[in-house]
């Protein structure tokens, strides 16, 4: 059975477009059928870009034409909706900002465009990337592919959604607590959180600027390889994107494991909260792993257990500052009323954002505030240097650590909405990586008994995304996880 | 009861940079409304900010003049809260760990018979905040508007200990202060424009109590003489209110110079909690020695410096040394003069006398049409006795109006100074001729006349008679 | 009751967020189940631990002092909600 286009990687049909034996123009326009014929089940995009689309892709096949391919051109790609957009609106899952258009673009959309890659449309997620469901969205919720009854996770729940519904061929997500990884998990594709630094920052709607990473969420790890390639490196817009030379990652795509040393740190098994289901699946990739020639070790985190508390200070504290822009003066939504300016301020905020997102402002203003810095703020920094210090530790001894992606397969909407403290224990796999700065991906690793994915996460030391790719691509190799897609016929 | 008044100053001074903080916009004043601006400082969703490194410079530069150490590891931390004028719901300032702590402020008081040293605390760089309207063509309106050029301009925050103790020295601090920073080229000190301001904590303490009484910050001054005005008010308030048992209530009052009065802010709805954190947006600064040394020394020689230098090295008297040093152009004027020969007194008194009187704010003397060597070359002239003092007044003017050479404005309107004595002594006889009856007291013992008799010989010669050979040329001939 | 209604109230305002009085009380219960949880972090002894701020060392990133150019014309208010002659509306501001 040949695949359809839409179902097809960016390797495949880069090498496709190379000998012109399929235009930009026919595979843009079949993701679109795909999305006309999916997305109102799936709700994976806030904003659908198919004119200029089609523009962009007539004009990378003049490109392709003159002989001037790159890897990425006339690829259709989605963007979460929180990686600025010159030109096309730019909402953040939020009312706040439903009408916003940014006069820029995002350095990695620059690179992109570049690249000559084509924008399918920007895609749905948690308001402000807040939330590890897509349920917070002001578009309302996206669905799993694999189950449209269950969340695709989140943050980046609708990249992870239009890449497993072949709505896209790829997409960028960002990643502050878990958000590529975890939706990439429960959606059943690979997604890769690069080191704090990697790539820039610009133009990336910040949530909280200590930890929010750009990465891309791909169907399989080769893409991963080849996205990190373009997205990578310095700007001189960003002062915490680092000056350091980018790899070709593609090179680190190595079938075998041999002399990979994995870390599996004792913390991440057998805890509360994590389904035997997800366990099994990961040892049985791990000794998958191991007959490539990997060798295993068992590692502590020993302050793992701190992690959640750490980061939902932290990250809410930052965010509180970082939202705080949104005030009705320069941009965005401002309660129409004529008022005086506290209500301005105060009705508009109140009205433009959601539950959660003013959870979090209000957690991360109390641990900030007069009395209670020390106490919140500060001693949650303090444990991120401790959490930092127990992977410098545990790297001595191994080269990669594996561990669950999440603690359970996909839940079912609804199910943890009003339960903020259980949905912030979704993500208690894959904060410490955030906190630490490291990089970390998601590959699937399996199916549950009732047929929804597992995914597994390689978290690897800082700038060591090569290891990860090799490791995550023999795993890859190894296994047909990848290949096995939703049945949303 | 005896009161001790004790001062502390915050000062703002605007960096003499040309782009902004942490944006590539331009920080030139006056421009159109918004039209300097971008994403970055407006505060727009994904954007971020890059620190210029010029400011990092021009603030080591002030804080070494000023004697304070470099803090070697510092950073920026956002001060949160609310108002239209401020794009991003916090500003990016220095809080924990500011670039410059300690140092020193020395005062002059009373013409130099006394110096005082006033410490610092610390010195901090931060953003401007925008600027809002309230009126539109002059007519109160019915909202109020933003304008975002300011906002992103790069400041440093000078903050004193309370070591200042009377409006005089606080008026001397600023002096001082602004000076110093215009010399070293760091801020232009216009407080007109905003580029440097000041807001001044007042308490007061019975004399000798070894606790600080409630203090009040005193803002919207925007001269040295409102500041002192401002405190002298102050002091006066707080001490009959004290004197009368009365309780101070530590709070914000803004000057109102119309009134001469400070006005209490209406109390805020909330106290203040700006919840200050460092800003993960920005990475830290590390200051090494090697780019210390670079900066200090590209420091110029500093007021106080240049002022003592000028009594010792020109025999000035302090007053002239004051006055020419006030500021880095006006020395360099009188410098650049004098190193081309004539006597410094002399190149002094034409600076004080006549030269200031054209050029209002010195540190545009360099648009003065009388340069540095003209007015050497003129001053050349009247040593070597090419022309009079007095004509030497006239070819100023000249040069003044026209920019031209001293040298052709004396050829070309004749006004060499005449010593031949023939052609005196022609023009002499002939006011003799012409004043017999003076000749004639003169001779009687009325010495008073010769003044005179010398006037009108220079007025005869137009003023270009050399007045040495005419004093001698007429009493010989008197005599005879 | 680590956290008050009265001070939920309170960090609502320095936030700019106006809640009713069910809300307030859903917040209320909802942050003391949360700061609860995370009262574990006071169990750890952070005595001399440096606080992070980042995850990464790094350490002077700079521009130089070069204009670029700024937003052409109207541009910076086209996504305002309300702006004239230039200038972004908001209400009018009472000072002193």
């Amino acid at each position: 059975m040949t695949k359809a286009l839409s179902q097809m990687t960016i390797h495949e049909l880069h090498e496709l477009l190379k000998k012109r034996a399929v235009s930009s123009r026919e595979i843009t326009q079949a993701v679109y059928q795909r999305i006309d014929a999916v997305e109102p089940r799936v709700h994976a995009y806030i904003t659908l870009t198919r004119e200029t689309a089609l523009k962009q892709a007539a004009a990378a096949d003049e490109k392709t034409k003159q002989g001037t391919i790159q890897p990425l051109t006339g690829i259709p790609l989605a963007i979460k909706d929180l990686l600025c957009t010159a030109g096309i609106r730019t909402t953040c899952g939020s009312k706040i900002l439903e009408q916003f258009i940014p006069p820029y673009n995002a350095t990695v959309i620059s690179r992109l465009k570049e690249q000559r890659a084509v924008l399918v449309g920007k895609t749905n997620m948690d308001e402000f990337a807040m939330g590890s469901s897509t349920e917070t969205s002001y578009f309302g919720p996206t669905a799993n592919p694999w189950d449209l009854e269950r969340v695709p996770g989140g943050s980046s729940g609708g990249s992870a959604a239009a890449v497993a519904a072949d709505e896209c061929i790829a997409a960028l997500g960002t990643d502050t607590g878990g958000s590529i990884r975890q939706p990439a998990a429960c959606c059943g594709i690979v997604g890769m959180k690069p080191t704090y630094g990697r790539v820039s920052r610009f133009g990336l709607i910040a949530f909280a600027s200590s930890l929010d990473q750009i990465g891309p969420m791909t169907k399989d790890v080769t893409d991963t390889a080849l996205l990190m390639n373009y997205i990578s490196g310095h700007d001189p817009r960003d002062s915490t994107a680092v000056n350091r030379e980018v790899p070709d990652y593609t090179r680190a795509l190595i079938p075998d494991a041999k002399g990979l040393r994995l870390g599996v740190p004792r913390e991440y098994f057998g805890a509360s909260g994590i389904d035997p289901e997800v366990e099994k699946a990961v040892w049985e990739a791990l000794r998958i792993l191991e007959r490539q020639g990997a060798t295993l070790t068992e590692i502590t985190l020993p302050h793992t257990e701190y992690a959640v508390a750490a980061y939902y200070l932290i990250a809410p504290a930052e965010a509180s500052s970082n939202l705080a822009r949104y005030d009705g003066v320069k941009y965005g939504y401002r309660h129409p009323k004529e008022t005086d300016l506290r209500d301005m301020y105060e009705i508009t905020r109140a009205e433009g954002f959601g539950a959660e997102v003013k959870r979090r402002i209000m957690l991360g203003t109390y641990a900030l505030s007069a009395g209670y810095y020390d106490a919140y703020y500060r001693k949650a920094s303090q444990v991120r240097t401790l959490i930092r210090q127990d992977f410098e530790e545990a790297f001595k001894a191994c080269d990669l650590i594996v561990t669950p992606t999440a603690p359970t397969p996909p839940f079912r909407q609804g199910e943890k909405l009003n339960n903020p403290l259980q949905m912030y224990l979704s993500d208690i796999f894959t904060i410490p990586a955030n906190l630490a700065g490291l990089p970390g991906i998601s590959i699937p690793c399996g199916l549950s008994s009732r047929g929804l994915p597992i995914g597994l996460q390689i978290i690897g030391n800082l700038f060591e995304e090569e290891k990860i790719i090799h490791g995550a691509y023999c795993l890859e190799q190894n296994s047909d996880w990848h290949l096995t897609k939703p049945s949303l016929a | 009861m005896r009161y001790e008044t004790i001062i502390g100053l915050e000062v703002h001074a605007q960096l003499l940079t040309d782009s902004k903080i942490f944006c590539g916009c331009s920080t030139r004043f006056g421009e159109g409304p918004n039209s300097n601006t971008c994403p970055v400082c407006l505060g727009m969703p994904g954007v971020l900010p890059v620190l210029n490194r010029k400011v990092v410079e021009l603030t080591i530069k002030a804080a070494l003049a000023a004697n304070c150490q470099i803090v070697r590891y510092s950073q920026f931390s956002r001060k949160n809260y609310f108002y239209p004028d401020l794009p991003k719901g916090y500003q990016i300032s220095q809080y924990e760990l500011p670039i410059a702590r300690g140092g020193y402020i020395e005062l002059e008081m009373d013409h130099g018979q006394s110096k005082k040293k006033i410490d610092l605390n610390r010195i901090h760089m931060e953003e401007d905040a925008g600027k809002l309207l309230h009126e539109l063509d002059g007519v109160p309106a019915d909202h109020s508007y933003v304008d975002f050029n300011r906002t992103g301009v790069p400041l440093i925050e000078i903050v004193s200990e309370p070591h200042i103790n009377t409006p005089e020295e606080a008026g001397e601090y600023l002096r001082i202060l602004r000076s110093m920073l215009q010399y070293l080229e760091v801020c232009d000190g216009n407080m007109e424009q905003g580029s440097f301001r000041c807001d001044a904590n007042i308490s007061l303490r019975p004399k000798g109590a070894p606790v600080l009484g409630t203090k009040v910050e005193i803002k919207n001054m925007n001269s040295f003489r409102n500041v002192m005005r401002a405190l002298e008010y102050e002091t006066g308030r707080q001490s009959s209110l004290l004197e009368s048992g009365e309780k101070i209530l530590q709070e914000t009052r803004l000057w109102d110079v119309n009134q001469g009065i400070t006005e209490s802010m209406r109390s805020k709805e909330e106290a203040h909690d700006y919840r200050y954190f460092p800003d993960p947006d920005l990475v830290p600064l590390v200051i090494d020695d090697a780019w210390i040394d670079e900066i200090r020394s590209t420091l110029p020689e500093l007021p106080r410096e240049k002022k003592e230098r000028f009594v010792k090295e020109y025999a000035l008297p302090e007053y002239d040394a004051a006055i020419l040093t006030a500021t880095r152009q006006l020395a360099d004027y009188f410098e650049e003069c004098v190193r081309l020969g004539p006597q410094p007194k002399v190149v002094s008194n034409w600076i004080m006398g006549d030269i200031l009187r054209h050029v209002p704010d010195t540190r545009d003397i360099s648009q003065f049409p009388v340069t540095p060597s003209h007015l050497a070359e003129m001053l050349l002239m009247v040593d070597k006795g090419t022309i009079s003092g007095k004509i030497a007044k006239i070819v100023f003017e000249e040069m003044v109006a026209s920019g031209r050479m001293p040298q052709f404005i004396v050829a070309e309107k004749g006004l060499v100074q005449v010593s031949d004595e023939g052609a005196l002594e022609k023009a002499i006889q002939e006011v003799l001729n012409a004043n017999a009856d003076q000749v004639e007291q003169y001779r009687q013992g009325k010495e008073k006349v010769f003044g005179f008799l010398v006037g009108q010989v220079m007025k005869a010669t137009k003023g270009k008679a050399n007045p040495q050979v005419v004093n001698e040329l007429l009493k010989k001939m008197l005599a005879g | 009751m680590k956290i008050t209604k009265h001070d939920v109230e309170h960090v609502a305002r320095l936030a700019r967020l106006r809640f009713s009085e069910d809300q307030l009380d859903l917040f209320t219960d909802q942050l003391n189940t949360i700061l609860t949880d995370f009262d574990k972090l006071q169990q750890l002894d952070t005595t001399g631990v440096e606080p992070s701020t980042h995850a990464a060392n790094l350490s002077n990133a700079f521009r130089d002092d070069q204009i670029r150019p700024s937003l052409a014309g109207e541009e910076a208010l086209k996504n305002a909600p309300a702006h004239e002659r230039s200038c972004f509306k908001v209400p009018r501001i009472i000072e002193g």
